[in-house]
């Protein structure tokens, strides 16, 4: 077995390429979860109810258990290759040295756009939270909530530049809170504490699957927002202080929770809000979890509700901009986007420019798009990202089988979790057609044009074997 | 065989390669939305005259939601009777899956092609 530990002194930081200064190890498994479950927890905030609309209340259940399946097989294959790749960029890496070169850019596209997309919708929301709460509290005009919008995505940009301790430990304070809150809406609204105002029956009837079968494979679509996001635990590899333990701890431990939160979420809505209200997040239900406690009659839930809107999508945009930084720059640190967003700061030693220059296109997704559009494109970069774990994980344990290299985690039933994670992508990918066909062949497109400018011009600048910089065995087939 | 040795690339070519990224990035979502093509558009197929919640298929407790959440039934109309499409064409079906695969494929078959170059430079020398 090759001498692969990735916990070793020697891998420390950014020693693998060479540089001097390198991003700090400062984090724990808590940071890991906080940063899986904070980009994470505010799909059960918003956007998720995108799925009631697309197949009902029932169908929308049952989309996010399957997407809750789809996102199990994505930590277990996550959290073993991540395991023996510790180095920032995820996913991005490991197609690097697993796959190739074209693919890993691909990888690093997804990533980016799947976050910054993400990280869009979040401020978009923040500012229709903060437009509600103006009318609630008597302000008679029209708020601008595009001010609200700049400020939530150059606040964390600025929070990101400084360091990404602080960062993450803001985020695992305000994803604690964002949790707690769904937990006391569930208990004080179910009748386990109180009264409760839960009807279920009553709301779904006559409406039990309004489109049928077929709705309830066009809810997928929406039902990967629920979990969309908790691959992200692996671009802080570079940043854990034992990435072995930490990752597929916080990576396994984040989606149990994730599983928990999106089911009590569905209860709690499905069984206080009419479904076709529910299921339009754009002229219905923007924030449902914070319309449920509004039907409450408490005002303390109420306010326990909006805050826990507003931190977590202040958390999910925070995680965003940190993933999507790091994917970004290490592109940039290995040629394959120009080497200039390779850099780390010298003082607070976060890849500040790649952090700089995804703040304009956030900010343009979010003053410019609907939501659901910018949600499905987060949503498509995310499928065809999960569509490559399977040909990675497959590809890995080919290349390398276990007594080759050691893991900090092997994940079990393989090739099982695999093929499952592979047939849930191809309903997905029929899901999204039913009705944003356009949208899935205009990405995919922008994919097929971004491989080729890639392959046949941006990759002469990139050197060969300097790209592969894990210490691991020449891989068997070559 | 040598080893690679990648040019250097001049600022003006780095630039031009960022911008051309992103308004390839921008071009696919707005492309679409401007166009009028981004799809997801729910419509009222038989829109209600004078509508009751009655007439809009509502039970009493659906009907005390939405008078709760602040709607009567003109305002809940569309709200309530909008549905997406979901017909479509085999032929639009086999076109999605063909780009699809078309995509893995040619991306597998490039990456391998570039993947030999960096293993054989790497554990080889070449």
């Amino acid at each position: 077995m090759a001498n692969t530990d990735i916990t070793s002194k020697t891998m420390d930081g950014m020693g693998p390429h060479g540089t001097v200064v390198g991003l700090l190890r400062v984090l724990g498994p808590a940071h890991v979860w906080a940063l899986g479950v904070g980009i994470v927890l505010v799909g059960e905030y918003m956007g998720w109810n995108f799925a009631v609309g697309k197949g009902g209340a029932y169908a929308a259940l049952i989309a996010c258990w399957f997407a809750g399946i789809l996102y199990t097989c994505v930590a277990m294959i996550d959290s073993e290759v991540t395991s023996t790749v510790a180095a920032a960029g995820g996913q991005y890496t490991q197609a690097k040295h697993i796959v190739g070169p074209l693919m890993a850019f691909n990888v690093g596209l997804y990533l980016t756009f799947a976050y910054t997309m993400l990280e869009a919708a979040n401020a978009i929301t923040a500012g229709y939270l903060i437009y509600v709460v103006s009318t609630m509290t008597g302000y008679a005009g029209e708020l601008d909530q595009r001010p609200f919008i700049i400020l939530v995505i150059m606040f964390l940009a600025w929070l990101n530049y400084r360091g990404v301790l602080a960062t993450l430990t803001f985020n695992l304070v305000i994803t604690a809170i964002a949790f707690v809150a769904i937990l006391v809406l569930f208990l004080s609204t179910s009748g386990i504490l109180g009264g409760g105002i839960m009807q279920h029956a009553a709301l779904m009837e006559g409406h039990e699957l309004p489109y049928g079968w077929i709705g309830v494979l066009a809810a997928m679509h929406f039902g990967l927002w629920y979990y969309l996001g908790i691959e992200g635990t692996t671009q802080a590899a570079e940043e854990v202080r034992s990435p072995a333990r930490a990752l597929p701890f916080g990576t396994l431990a984040g989606i149990m929770t994730l599983l928990i939160a999106a089911t009590l979420t569905w209860y709690v809505c499905s069984g206080v809000l009419p479904w076709e209200f529910l299921g339009d997040g754009v002229n219905g239900s923007v924030a449902p979890l914070f319309d449920t406690a509004r039907l409450s009659g408490s005002n303390a839930l109420v306010w326990l509700l909006g805050i826990g809107t507003l931190f977590a999508t202040l958390a999910s945009a925070n995680g965003c901009i940190n993933d999507a930084s790091r994917a970004w720059f290490a592109m940039g640190r290995d040629k394959y986007l120009p080497g200039w967003f390779g850099a780390v700061h010298p003082k607070f030693r976060t890849p500040y420019r790649s952090i700089i220059f995804l703040v304009p296109i956030a900010l343009i997704f979010a003053l410019g798009a609907p939501l659901d559009q910018v949600i499905t494109f987060s949503i498509l970069s995310g499928l065809l990202e999960y569509t490559f774990m399977p040909l990675n994980v497959i590809l890995f344990r080919k290349k390398w089988p276990l007594n080759t290299i050691k893991r900090g985690y092997e994940h079990p039933f393989h090739p099982l979790p695999a093929l499952v994670l592979l047939c849930l992508c191809g309903i997905t990918f029929f899901a999204v057609f039913l009705g944003y066909g356009t949208q899935l062949i205009a990405m995919i497109g922008f994919y097929i044009v971004v491989s080729l400018w890639f392959h046949f011009w941006r990759y002469r600048f990139v050197n060969r074997g300097t790209q592969f910089t894990m210490p691991w065995p020449k891989p068997q087939g070559y | 065989m040598a080893r690679y040795k990648a040019p250097v690339q001049s600022k003006a070519s780095q630039i031009f390669d960022v911008i051309f990224l992103v308004v390839l990035t921008l071009g696919a979502l707005f492309v679409p939305l401007k166009m009028g093509l981004s799809g997801a558009a729910k419509t009222v197929a038989e829109p209600v005259a004078n509508p009751t919640w009655e007439s809009l298929g509502q039970t009493p407790a659906q009907a005390a939601q939405y008078e709760a959440l602040g709607y009567d039934p003109a305002s809940a109309h569309d709200l309530i009777l909008a549905r997406f499409d979901y017909s479509f064409t085999a032929g639009a079906l086999i076109a999605m899956i063909v780009v699809i695969v078309a995509y893995y494929v040619l991306m597998l078959k490039f990456s391998e092609t570039e993947y030999r170059e960096v293993i054989a430079e790497k554990f080889d020398g070449k």
